[in-house]
């Protein structure tokens, strides 16, 4: 019994590795997405205030005017200034994914941990309740949300939490139950911790890699989503700055022959989700 | 034992169909205002049709019996009255819902015969073609619909003018014409993930011990691959194809928008701009139907494929 | 000499691990007759699997083989495409664990024909009729209905013998069975070997018995090998094997067993843990850390396998411990 426990304390040791000895363990790619997120990110937090132009004030006289000087992306269909509105949409292009993706994860933890501690009945009114919202799918929800609630990012993104939660549960059900048949866990239990100690103190930091890697990807569902929605014109409202949005307004100047301001857009879009997906495929491989 | 698993899965579905109608309807009520305000959309409408709206829910009766009034409605194919039309939702929904199927259904070809076919390739092979399948598809699959839908419009279609850019076709082979390009966007980032997951799928199977059995008796290549890599991996790469078309019934809403072609997606998102509250309930209830049997004809293909199969949900 | 039918010589297999390539057989060498039972033995990691799979050329990729293996007088190594499947179609191989062996999405009766069918040609009748005969006499009950059914309706025990009727349908030359009942429970593992040990004479096989278990190799098998880290320390005639081994690591093998009919007051166990090939140093005995007779000389060299009576040792000291290995546990 003895060596069976030690054993098992090995393992739970060495499974919390650091966060940045993680990071290098994804290898180069792992390395440069996190800094291209790290650049988004950044981007999101002080964009608004670093804008070399005002993103906001329309100048029709510059509109779709390409790069020249020292402005690198040229003018939308209202004549601002691309990387200024880039900068300026970068808080709610990524801040939106970012609040969908907290609110599922913390739901679908606690189902999870929940479902998977209890096991039993209580598991299986969960799961038949989570496999009931999994008819949904996400964007049809947040255009239900939207329709109902009005246009706007705070509908669709608790409208996206609420779609995304079901999968994050599903995932986390499995391995959570995989960890709680452990011996370690039979052992602290009859040790008297309590159930909640147990799985906040130890069941979840164990779990903790595969709730990294699945909040990554997800990630990039919810960016993606919620732009389509901003383009949809039901998320974020012009002229307000969102990437999804500037898609949608400059997309007549693709057919007109300008199609610089959208691609942009979109192409820092694809940017960060190429990076989180990379990163989060290398990032579950770990964990 | 299979009977019973697709009964179980069945009765699943159909009790996630009965819920999910129950949300939608249930949305009417979670709108700010009353129900009234919600069906008429905020504008101000004549006592006469606030009557007829009225009487043409019941609204007046307890929130139950509405629902049963509703629920038994659409039983008969009743989805309501479109406000901002004057027209029954369900003629609406019916005359566009062909634009909406072709273009699935034009997607759903293109993700299995490229998607599976790259995946199938370059998990049988190692080098080159592998190498640039994994990459390619790397980027294809952050790519979102709308966002491959304005790269193609300017590549195919104000650069090289192959394809219309927006719009539906007079006829058949217009109509086909007109929903390339939006049946390529809608496909290209599934098709991505389909392909990976193949990949997967097809690496795992080459390394099993069963593969091995067969090696070792001799067995020639190509029926090794057939009989024992591809129908095993079978399993996974129906699971995701299915898995993958289903999610195309919702985002097609994106791609019909960004070609404006008139299907059902494009429609629930004007009506939801709108506030045709009936309409969005309507196309709602179709798409999420239509969501519901996909991922219920996924079941049954994983059930005849795994003969291991057995009650609860498929495996992951 | 044209009545060898299998000829090992020298074969060494490096595996690559990250980077580096690490040894896992080192310098087997051993031939065996038509018609005769050849029992390799081992702890894990000594590489008698290994030695099986490089028989059938089942490695994995990047395996850097050297040596000779002849089969009938053929170097195998050269083998591709259609002469190499045509080799494969004359050994037969039973694996260890028949869950992870058979195709679990087909029926059992398309496994068990499948070689038949596409290698041989026959017919789709004709085989079944073929294989219901066989897995009754490999001891399968109701055996036309079993054909139909899937893998994961059947046992493990009745797995293995589909297993072993599968491969003795083609009528193999040669026979590797791999730890066949190593997965099984002891009163199946007893049936089990009871029926491969009747058909293989039955049919005149040449057999290479893979086993952990020394007595069950003793049994059943003409001649024994013994493997330790990736190498032969012992090839010996089974009946010889217990009274008169001729290397340390055998004498020791066969008392670590507890013996049914005496009380022990301690179980004897070899001291220290199994070497594997990558772990064994390169310039002495690889048995030396564990051996109870080690010496000077068992430090010089790796101890070259050298003939002694009837068989081999790759002891050092092997002469002069002859009849002081079989005596040494009783104690």
């Amino acid at each position: 019994m003895t060596t069976i426990v030690a054993l098992e304390v090995v393992e739970i040791g060495d499974r919390r590795r650091g966060a940045v000895r993680r990071l290098r363990d994804t290898g180069v790619v792992g390395v440069v997405c996190a800094t291209v997120l790290l650049v988004a990110v950044l981007a999101a937090i002080i964009g608004p205030s670093v804008t070399p132009d005002d993103p906001n004030l329309p100048n029709l006289s510059l509109t779709y005017v390409g790069p020249s000087g020292g402005n690198l992306l040229g003018y939308d269909y209202q004549g601002r200034d691309v990387f200024s509105r880039l900068l300026a949409g970068a808080p709610s292009s990524m801040l939106g994914p970012l609040s969908v993706v907290a609110l599922s994860v913390v739901a679908g933890v606690l189902l999870a941990l929940v479902s998977a501690w209890r096991r039993g009945a209580v598991d299986a009114v969960i799961s038949s309740g989570l496999d009931i919202l999994f008819a949904f799918p996400a964007i049809l929800l947040a255009v239900l949300a939207t329709a109902v609630f009005g246009a706007g990012l705070t509908a669709a993104s608790l409208a996206l939490a609420v779609a995304y939660t079901p999968y994050v549960a599903r995932v986390l059900r499995g391995a959570a139950l995989r960890e709680r048949s452990r011996p370690y866990v039979a052992a602290l239990e009859v040790q008297g911790a309590s159930a909640t100690s147990i799985c906040l103190r130890h069941l979840l930091p164990n779990l903790g890699a595969l709730i990294v890697a699945q909040a990554t990807i997800l990630f990039g569902y919810a960016m993606v989503d919620l732009a389509a929605i901003s383009f949809l014109g039901l998320g974020v409202q012009p002229p307000a700055a969102n990437w999804g949005v500037m898609i949608e307004e400059n997309q007549a100047g693709i057919v007109q022959g300008y199609p610089l301001p959208a691609l942009c857009a979109g192409s820092a879009i694809v940017l960060v989700v190429i990076a989180v997906n990379l990163l989060g495929e290398r990032l579950f491989e770990q964990a | 034992m299979r009977r019973r698993f697709f009964l179980r899965r069945l009765v699943m579905l159909l009790a996630s169909l009965l819920i999910a109608s129950f949300v939608i309807f249930g949305a009417l009520f979670l709108a700010p205002g009353n129900p009234l305000a919600a069906l008429s959309g905020g504008r101000s409408l004549p006592p006469s049709s606030l009557q007829a709206l009225q009487a043409r829910y019941h609204l007046d009766k307890p929130f139950f019996e509405q629902y049963w009034y509703w629920l038994s409605n659409v039983a008969h194919g009743d989805l309501g009255l479109s406000i901002t039309l004057r027209e029954n939702v369900t003629t609406l929904i019916a005359s566009r819902i062909w634009t909406t199927a072709g273009l699935v259904l034009y997607a759903s070809i293109i993700i299995v015969v490229i998607g599976i076919g790259l995946g199938i390739l370059s998990g049988l092979r190692r080098g080159m073609l592998d190498t640039s399948v994994l990459v390619v598809t790397a980027i294809s699959a952050a790519i979102p619909a709308f966002v491959a839908a304005i790269v193609l419009i300017l590549l195919f279609a104000v650069k090289l003018g192959w394809f219309p850019a927006l719009g539906n076709g007079s006829d058949v082979v217009s109509n086909i014409r007109h929903t390339t390009l939006p049946a390529v966007a809608l496909a290209i980032s599934s098709l991505a993930i389909v392909a990976r997951v193949t990949r997967a799928a097809v690496r795992a199977e080459s390394g099993r011990d069963h593969v091995q059995t067969a090696v070792s008796r001799g067995i020639p290549r190509r029926a090794l691959v057939r009989r024992h890599v591809l129908r095993n991996a079978a399993i996974p790469i129906a699971t995701i194809t299915g898995i993958t078309i289903a999610s195309l019934i919702a985002v097609s809403a994106v791609v019909e928008t960004a070609f404006s072609l008139n299907g059902l997606g494009a429609y629930l998102v004007q009506a939801a701009e709108s506030k045709d509250i009936a309409v969005v309930q309507g196309i709602s209830l179709v798409l999420v139907a239509a969501f519901v049997v996909v991922n219920l004809l996924v079941d049954v293909a994983y059930a005849l494929l795994d003969p291991r199969v057995t009650l609860g949900t498929r495996a992951q | 000499m044209s009545e060898q039918l299998l000829d090992v010589d020298g074969l060494t297999v490096q595996l690559p691990v990250g980077a580096r390539l690490r040894p896992v057989l080192r310098d087997v060498s051993f031939s065996l007759r038509a018609g005769e039972s050849f029992g390799l033995v081992g702890e894990s990691g000594s590489g008698k699997s290994m030695t099986a799979r490089a028989i059938d050329r089942l490695m994995p990729s990047g395996a850097q083989v050297s040596g000779r293996i002849s089969f009938d007088g053929a170097d195998i190594a050269g083998l591709s495409g259609a002469a190499l499947r045509r080799y494969r179609q004359q050994v037969a191989m039973v694996f260890q664990d028949p869950r992870a062996h058979v195709n679990p999405v087909r029926r059992v009766g398309d496994f068990v024909t499948e070689a038949l069918r596409t290698n041989m040609g026959v017919g789709a009748d004709e085989a079944r009729r073929q294989a219901t005969d066989m897995l009754d006499q490999v001891g399968i009950d109701h055996p036309d209905r079993r054909l139909r059914q899937y893998p994961h309706e059947l046992s493990g025990g009745m797995l293995q013998r589909v297993m072993i009727a599968s491969a003795l349908l083609t009528k193999p030359r040669l026979l590797l069975a791999d730890e066949p009942t190593t997965a099984l429970d002891v009163t199946t593992q007893a049936e089990v070997m009871a029926i491969l040990d009747d058909l293989r004479g039955q049919f005149g096989l040449t057999m290479i018995f893979i086993t952990h278990d020394l007595e069950l190799a003793a049994a059943v098998c003409d001649r024994t090998a013994v493997m330790y880290a990736g190498q032969i320390v012992e090839i010996r005639e089974s009946r010889l094997l217990h009274d008169d081994p001729l290397h340390p690591y055998t004498a020791a093998l066969a008392a670590a067993r507890p013996d049914i009919t005496r009380t022990a007051d301690r179980l004897l166990a070899i001291p220290g843990r199994p070497l594997s090939a990558f772990e064994a140093p390169p310039d002495e005995c690889a048995f030396t850390t564990r051996c109870s007779y080690t010496s000077d000389v068992c430090h010089s060299a790796v101890p070259p396998l050298a003939q002694l009576d009837t068989g081999a040792s790759r002891c050092f000291r092997a002469e002069e411990l002859r009849g002081r290995l079989g005596t040494v546990t009783r104690s």
